[in-house]
Order: structure tokens, then sequence, then C-alpha cells
């Protein structure tokens, strides 16, 4: 009885959070799922079924397999354990096939990839330092780092209840963050490299990786004024950094290039055809440039400056079609987009070359990257915005200025997933989860810099509590009016719009407090 | 209808029972005038979900009637609206639970668990915590109203605002009868607590205040129905139906197990099936509250609660499966005190009530919820280096029996080792139950053995906590007061 007492008591804290959140994804396996079980399920198929040099070309389904082979070759792993549970389900023409068995084994493979997640989430809880932390177990930053990842509202809404795999992708990113953190930087570079093969969306990324691996692993010493000390260039490494990503790529796009599929692979990968903005505008700028665009022309209408019969009738209409004619202001091509996201990548990767700041300095960079690539991206997902905010929970637990941050852009973020989960039952559920999860976010963080200034100013907590009228508004006001007939599209604009302002406002103040800190202090952080 | 977390519904079939009864309600009482509400009549239809909850559960059916009505009139629309499902539907229901629950017994919870003494911060958050994780309130949560108010009840009474606790357990009585279970120790310890304080002054004061207080919360809430005698008496025999006989279906209560042996319900003439039930629930939880009445104390008050409960479990008749969360709110209140046997409980409790949950497809939220619940307690109060003597306040009386058996040594052991057995046993029930299909000419064998069990753990929780209360009174004054 003791010896259990001891095992159950031991305040084995980590396991007690995930042992938790694992039994809270257990209970939400009955919940709504998204298209994206059926593309998964189709994947399990095309994988199982087909020989490797149909899955590029298979097109039975609408859902046709759009992930780098390491992905295909994941699936083609679950689809063995899949056969175990229901055969049908690997059936390439059972489309839209969810028995309970299949709805089973797909959730549950969910929940068990997670383990990577959990484990790169103890690694990365070992590079922060917890000085400054009180003795009270709940005020570590260890502890509460643990809680911000693990029990993540978006991460838990985007995966276990809408249905994807980004669980152990982002397992993947926080070990290799983690393993940079500890100095193993081989291990470090091969983590993302794999990462890049499963998932192309983290391209995004890849500047802030490439630039600081070259500046600050390849470059073995720095001067002391901390410029750069082009006599300690080291070619060891760049070649051994060069082979790790050479060998990783050959080992997935090697069988596509020896049946000379490479094209085919790539137009899969990367669908320049669809429009700048998908059904539910991403809160990003463009949404910001749609709304404008949107406000102008009604402007221009009723002061009669524009003439109705010019403009294109879909984007008086609704506005939730796919390629977006703007009115007033110039159409966006995707060449437009990427100039832009160039443009807003290159200040915080000048600031990783000439002000290496070590691997916080490196975060910090990979954080700006992906909000950017969010903000201006091309027909970008607003589940891309937890490319941001995982590895901002790291950055959170160090230092007020980044807590605060990191506060406005989580809940923002998480508040523009709602529309994700558009059905009825799922309503109680998501918002309970997301004040459970706010609440605890902000508390905490509170409490670990309580003696610091204030987290917010007063525009801030205004914004914040905004949020709660808005959605009000958006799901029990508006369905009651007039105007829902005629404009439907009401509340996704608005809950586009309002997290775009908020979004863009955490991507500036990020930008301020890195290109303004001081480039003194870096050997120390080293 | 679940807790949104347990179960947000998708494509499970309708859980006709419960749901559709409190829909029906909700038709019933907002398009009939009060006078027909208990009554039979063309539009009333009796047999389909008939009323049979105090007026307190017509006047809240009334109230999300109008809320309904505003938001979609077809969901109670007279007669055509039976059977009715839809996910908006569900949805509204839903909430009216759980803003029901956010209201009255969220906060309840939080207040007690804030007023219990000599406990840390943590400890008290921690308590809060397990009584909020227990599965049973959670799987099977349309409306714990009537816990709420009895909740409430039971803070007022033990933090001596008597009047406020005694209207907020008339209110509970009058939401669901089954509150009466707990009417007995209220009596009781108000009753003592007014002998205390001496007849001829305080305390006859005190008790005309009380019974001023319970008449006129009874009227308030009978008023439409005291009109005519006929009224009340057919508003009585829909809460008693005395002619349905002991018990229905199978429950954990010792007239199902016992027929297992011997059908009592065959053999006893009607009548005398009553008497009987009357007859052992009032002999079995007579001492406690006999005591209680001569010492008032509020530990005594919450331990008799969960005797006096367990006793009309056990013995009463037409008693539900879920009238076991009627046992539960008071062990989960004496949760801090004896956390080991109190855990031991409440995992039994929610086995009792296996069948019926598989009904209802909840196995995995079942199997979740325990699981978070066990762990729970287990780090909060570190149940397992708690089962010494002192701890499961067994001493007085181990003290007393080693009088007699000097070798009475052991008995922590054999309580550890019973507890063991008791979940290797549950834990095998369950499986069998999920995983085989019982045999062709006992199709209820499971359901049945489970209830079986299930009683015979209530039986020695019984004995326990009857032991505590009687063997209560020298200790408790010499330690620290735990009020």
């Amino acid at each position: 009885m003791a010896a259990l007492g001891i095992a159950m008591g031991g305040g084995n804290w980590f396991s007690a959070l995930a042992l938790g959140v694992t039994l809270l994804k257990c209970l939400l396996i009955p919940t709504y799922h998204s298209t994206d079980f059926e593309v998964h399920r189709n994947w399990l198929a095309i994988t199982h079924s087909l020989p490797v040099s149909q899955w590029y070309y298979e097109a039975t389904s609408e859902w046709t397999l759009d992930y780098p082979p390491f992905f295909a070759w994941f699936e083609y792993a679950l689809s063995h354990v899949a056969k175990y549970f229901d055969q049908e389900m690997l059936n390439v023409r059972n489309l839209n096939y969810s028995s309970s068995r299949t709805l089973l084994f797909q959730r549950f493979s969910v929940i068990f990839t997670d383990a990577l997640f959990v484990y790169a989430v103890h690694e990365c809880c070992k590079c922060i330092d917890g000085k400054k932390a009180g003795k009270e177990l709940t005020e570590k930053p260890k502890f509460i780092l643990s809680v911000l990842l693990l029990w993540n509202f978006g991460l838990l809404i985007v995966d276990h209840i809408h249905f994807q795999y980004n669980g152990f992708l982002f397992g993947l990113m926080l070990l290799s963050i983690a393993r940079l953190f500890q100095k193993r930087h081989m291990e470090g570079a091969f983590l993302f490299a794999v990462l890049l093969h499963f998932k192309h969306i983290y391209l995004y990324v890849a500047p802030a990786y490439g630039v600081y691996l070259l500046r600050s692993y390849c470059f073995t010493a720095n001067k002391p004024d901390g410029s750069i000390r082009w006599n300690s260039f080291s070619f060891v490494r760049v070649i051994s950094l060069g082979l790790i990503v050479f060998l990783v790529s050959a080992l997935s796009l090697g069988p596509f290039l020896a049946l000379n599929q490479l094209p085919q692979v790539l137009s899969r990968l990367f669908p320049f055809k669809r429009g700048l903005c998908h059904a539910y505008w991403a809160p990003n700028f463009w949404a910001l440039y749609n709304a404008l665009d949107k406000v102008l022309s009604i402007i221009g209408l009723e002061l009669k400056l524009l003439d109705p019969n010019k403009i294109p009738k879909a984007s008086m209409t609704s506005g939730l079609v796919q390629q977006f004619q703007h009115t007033v202001l110039p159409s966006v091509t995707p060449l437009a987009t990427l100039i832009c996201t160039l443009i807003a990548i290159l200040p915080s990767v000048f600031c990783l070359w000439f002000k290496p700041q070590g691997p916080r300095g490196f975060l910090r960079c990979l954080i700006l990257c992906a909000l950017s690539s969010f903000l201006f991206g091309w027909h970008v997902h607003e589940k891309a915005i937890l490319l941001a905010v995982l590895p901002m929970s790291l950055l959170s637990v160090g230092k007020a200025g980044d807590a605060s941050i990191f506060l406005i852009l989580t809940t923002t973020g998480h508040y523009s997933l709602f529309p994700l989960l558009f059905t009825a039952p799922e309503l109680p559920t998501k918002i309970l989860l997301m004040l459970l999860f706010t609440t605890y976010s902000i508390s905490s963080l509170k409490t670990l810099f309580r003696k610091e200034k204030p987290l917010f100013n007063w525009l801030e907590t205004f914004y914040l509590l905004g949020l709660g009228p808005l959605e009000v508004f958006c799901e029990f006001v508006f369905p009651f009016t007039s105007w829902k007939l005629k404009y439907p599209f009401i509340p996704l604009l608005l809950t586009s719009v309002y997290c775009a302002a908020g979004i863009t406002y955490a991507w500036f103040k990020l930008y301020v407090s890195v290109l303004s800190d001081p480039p003194s202090s870096k050997t120390k952080k080293q | 209808m679940l807790n949104p977390l347990s179960h947000p519904g998708a494509g499970k079939p309708p859980m006709f029972g419960d749901y559709e009864a409190q829909r029906h309600w909700q038709e019933i009482t907002f398009n009939l005038p009060i006078k027909q509400w208990y009554f039979n009549s063309s539009d009333n239809n009796l047999q389909y979900w008939g009323l049979d909850y105090p007026p307190l559960t017509a006047y809240h059916s009334l109230l999300c009637a109008y809320v309904a009505k505003f938001i979609n009139p077809d969901w109670i629309a007279l007669h055509t609206s039976r059977g009715y499902e839809s996910q908006a539907h569900k949805l509204f229901m839903r909430t009216t639970v759980l803003i029901a629950d956010l209201l009255i017994y969220i906060p309840a919870v939080v207040l007690y668990c804030c007023c219990l003494k000599e406990i840390s911060t943590k400890k008290k958050v921690a308590n809060a915590l397990c009584i909020l994780l227990y599965p049973g309130l959670i799987l099977i949560d349309y409306g714990h109203f009537h816990l709420g108010f009895a909740l409430w009840g039971v803070l007022g009474v033990s933090c001596d605002w008597d009047l406020l606790g005694s209207l907020a357990f008339c209110l509970a009585i009058n939401y669901k009868q089954m509150e009466l279970y707990h009417s007995l120790p209220f009596f009781c310890f108000l009753l003592g607590k007014c002998f205390k304080k001496g007849l001829k002054g305080k305390g006859f004061v005190l008790l005309i205040k009380l019974a001023c207080t319970v008449v006129a919360s009874f009227i308030l809430c009978w008023l439409p129905f005291c009109t005519e005698r006929e009224q009340t008496l057919q508003v009585l025999r829909r809460l008693f139906p005395v002619d349905r006989g002991l018990f229905e279906d199978k429950v954990a209560n010792i007239w199902c197990s016992f027929s297992i042996f011997l059908k009592i319900k065959e053999i006893l003439p009607h009548h005398f099936q009553i008497i009987i039930s009357f007859c052992f629930t009032f002999l079995s939880l007579l001492p406690a509250c006999v005591k209680l009445t001569l010492q008032p104390s509020s530990k005594g008050f919450r331990f008799t609660l969960v005797s006096c409960a367990l006793s009309f479990f056990l013995f009463s008749f037409q008693v539900h499966e879920k009238s076991i969360l009627l046992v539960s709110l008071p062990v989960c209140l004496v949760l801090s005190e004896i956390p080991f046997m109190s855990t031991w409980f409440l995992l039994v409790s929610t086995f009792s009530m296996l069948p019926l949950l598989l009904k209802d497809e909840l196995l995995m939220p079942l199997v979740v919820t325990t699981i978070a619940f066990f762990i729970a307690c287990a780090t909060s109060f570190s149940i397992f280096e708690k089962t010494s003597e002192e701890e499961l306040q067994l001493k007085s009386f181990s003290l007393s029996v080693r009088k007699y058996l000097p070798c009475f040594t052991f008995l922590s052991r054999i309580i550890q080792y019973l507890f063991l057995i008791s979940v290797i046993t549950m834990v095998l029930l369950t499986l069998i139950t999920v995983t085989l299909d019982p045999p062709q000419k006992l199709p209820d064998l499971f359901s049945v053995l489970v209830c079986f069990v299930s009683c015979l753990h209530f039986l020695f929780f019984l004995v326990y906590f009857n032991i505590i209360i009687m063997w209560d009174s020298k200790s408790g004054r010499n330690q620290k007061k735990i009020n």
C-alpha cells in the first residue's frame, strides 16, 4: 500500500499533466470532426492499397495527397495498424467512410502520436531556467510552460476535435528547438529537415534555421564586440549540415525523383490556383486589406464615385468566394504576397545575422518568421497561427514583455480558431476550454511576473475583454437578427478583422522588442 | 444529457428517457393550466412521462419553456413536439442544465471547501476539484438543482445560519422528493441545536422560527395546489407511487439483492412490503439520528447525512439507481476527513451505476472520469498513506473491541486487503460486462451481479459509518474540534 502511495503521490507533476490531458483527449473522441478526417482516411487508403508510383497521381477523392513523402510513409505505417480495426476504411473507393471503429482508430492514432509532443515539451522544460521562481510548484516557469504547451487550447481543438496530426509535428519542431538550445545543432538540423519533409508549411520558419545555423554554428567564434569573425568559418560544419539536409531530402524525394514524378509531387505540394484567402479569412494582413477594400467600395458606392456595374458581382454579395477580386485597392498576386513576406522577414533575419543572441535570438526570429508568413502569406489557413503560438510559449516564461505579447497573440489566435468548430454541440466545449486556458495563462503569467510592471496597458485590456462581447454577438445575438439572411458572413468577417488587428499588433510589438534589444548581452546568453 | 465535455453527442441515439421527460414537462407546464399539471387528461397523458416531482420542478420547467418559446416554439408545441430531437434543442437543454449547475451547485461546492477549517488553501482547492470531478455527478447530470440546494442547506446549517439553511433545504425537497432521504438528519440536528440552547429560552425561539420558515416555504411552493384537497392528494399520489412495489429494475438495494434468493415481491402482500421497508429503514437510521439530536455537532451532522441517506437507499421502496447520488453528495463532504474510505465509496457508487451508464453508451466517459477522479483523489489526499486506524476514525472503536479481544490489531490491514479485492472485483466485472455476452438463460446476469456486489459494499459502508458516528463521542472532545 505504501509503495503504491509513494508511486502515486511521488510528485511527478509532469506525468500527471500529460496523463490528465490524455484523458481529456479521450473525452473529445466523439466530438465533431471536419473533412480533414476524411482526408486522412483517404490517405490511409491510398498509401495502403496503391503502389508508391500512384500515390501522388491518385485522384478518386477530391482530397488528394498534398503533404511531402514522409507524411505519406507515416500514413502507410498507420494503415498497417488500421487494418486490424476496420479493413473497409482502407478501400480507396469508400469515400466518406466513417464507422465507429474508424473514428476510434483515427482519434487514438492522434492521441498516441502526441507522445512525441509530450517528450518534446519535457525537453523544452529543461531549457528553461527557473531561478526566479518561487517555492510553490505552480509558480515555477517549468510548470507553467508545461501547462501552456500540453494543454494548449488551439492544439487541442485543432488536433482532437477538428482532426489533424499537428501534435507530433509540433513535437518535432519543439524538439529541434530544444536541441538547438542544448547546443546539439546537428540533431536540431536533422529534426528540422525531417519535419520539413513531413509538412512543408514549416518552410515558413526555414530562413530562421538557415541563418542561425550558418551564423552561430558554422562560424565558430565571434569578435569581442559580437560581429562576425570571418576566419572562424568551419567548412566541416557547413558540409555536415548540408549532408544532413541532402540525405534527408534524398530519402524523402529520392523515390519520386527516380520515378520522374518530381514535378507532379511539387504541383501537389504547392497548389497556387487557390485564392488569396479561403472561405473564412485567416486573420492576417490580407483580411484587413479585404475589409478595407470592402469598406472603401461601400463608401464609393454611397458617394457615387464608383459605377455599380463595373464591380464584380462576387465581391459585392458575399465575399466568401475563393478568388477575391478587389474593387478599390489593387488585386494581390501570389508574387506580391511572397515579396511582402520576404520584406517582412528580412529585418528579423538581419538581426539574427548581425546581432546574434544565441538560441533565444533564434527563437524570436523563428516566431517572427512564422508570424510574418502568417500575416502576408498566400492562402494562409488560420490554423497556421499555432506555428507562432507554440514557440512563443517558450519565450513567455522568460521575460514580462514577451509574456504580454504571448498573451495577446495566444488569446486572439485561439479565438480566431472558433469558426473552425461551428456545430452547436461544440459550443459549450469550446467556450469552456477557451475560458479555462485563457484564465490560467493570464493568471499564472501575471503571478510569475508580479514584481514587474503590469502585463497589459488599458488598450490591450480593452481589446482582450472585447473578445467576450464579440463572441456573444456572433453566436447568440446575430442568429436572431434579421441580418442573418442578408449578410450571413458578418460574424466571420468581424471575427477575422478583430483578430487580425490583435495579431498584427502582437507582431509589431515583438518586432519592436527584437529590433530594440541591446546587442551587448549576447555572450552571457550563449 | 451530459456535461458538454463528456458528450457533445455526435450521432448517438437519442436518450429517450429523462431527456424527453424534461422536454415533455416544459410542454405540459407551458401549455396547460396549473390545475391540470398533475392530473390525467386527454392533453396530459400521465403514462407518457407524467410529472412526478414536486411543484418547484414544474415551475423550473415552466421557466425553461418560456425561454424555449422565445428561441423555437416547435420545441414545446402541445402533442406535436413529442420525441423532438435536434442539435439546437440538445444544446438548449444542455445549457439550461449547465446554467443551473453554475449558479447553484458549483458555488455551493466552492464555498463549502472554503469554509473547511484547518486545511491549507491548496488542499481546499484540491478538495473542490475532487468533488467536482466525481464521475457520478458528471455523467448523470440533468439537473443538480436539488443537490445544489441541499448543499446550500448543509452549508447554512453547519455555519449557524439555520434559517437560511433550512430554507434552502426546503427548496431542495420541493424540487425533488428524494431529498427527504436527507431530511431526518436536518431535523435531528436542528432539534438538537434547539435543545442545546435550552427549550425555555433561545432554543424555543429558534424552534418556532425554524417551524415558521419550513411551513412558509412549503406553503409558498404548494400554493396553487393547496386550494383543493383533491389537488394536494393527487400531487402526493404522483410523488409517492406506493402502488408500484418495492423496487423496479435492478438496483443495488437490499430488496433487489434479497430477491435473488427469495422473490419477496411476489410472496409478500403489497402493504406488508411497504411496512417492512419502512421498519427496516427507520431501525437502521435510528441510532445515528438519536445521537445527533442528543449531541449535535457539525461533524456528526455530516456523517449522519451519509448514514441516513445510505439507510434509505438500501431499505426504502421504489429506489432508483441514481438515488445513490444522494448518498454520494454527503460522502463528498467528508472527503477531507476520511479520504480513503470516501474515495472507495465514491468509486463503488460510480460502479453501481454501470448498467445504467452502459445503456446510455457512456463507457468511455465513465472510464476516463473514473481514472481522473481516482488519480486526483489519490494525489491530493495521499489516500494510500492514510489507512491507519486513527486516520480511518476507527481508533475508539478498535480500542473498545480490544478490551474484549486483545488480538484485534489488524483492522487497517483487513481494510486495505478488502479495498484491493473490491477494486479488482469491480474492474473484472466491468470488463466482463463490456466484453462478454450474458448466457441465454440469465440475460440479466451481469447487471444483477453488479447490483449484488455493490449492495454488499454499501452494507459494509453502512456499518462503517454507523460505527464512526456511535464511537465518536469520547474522541470528539479530546481531539481538536474539527467544526
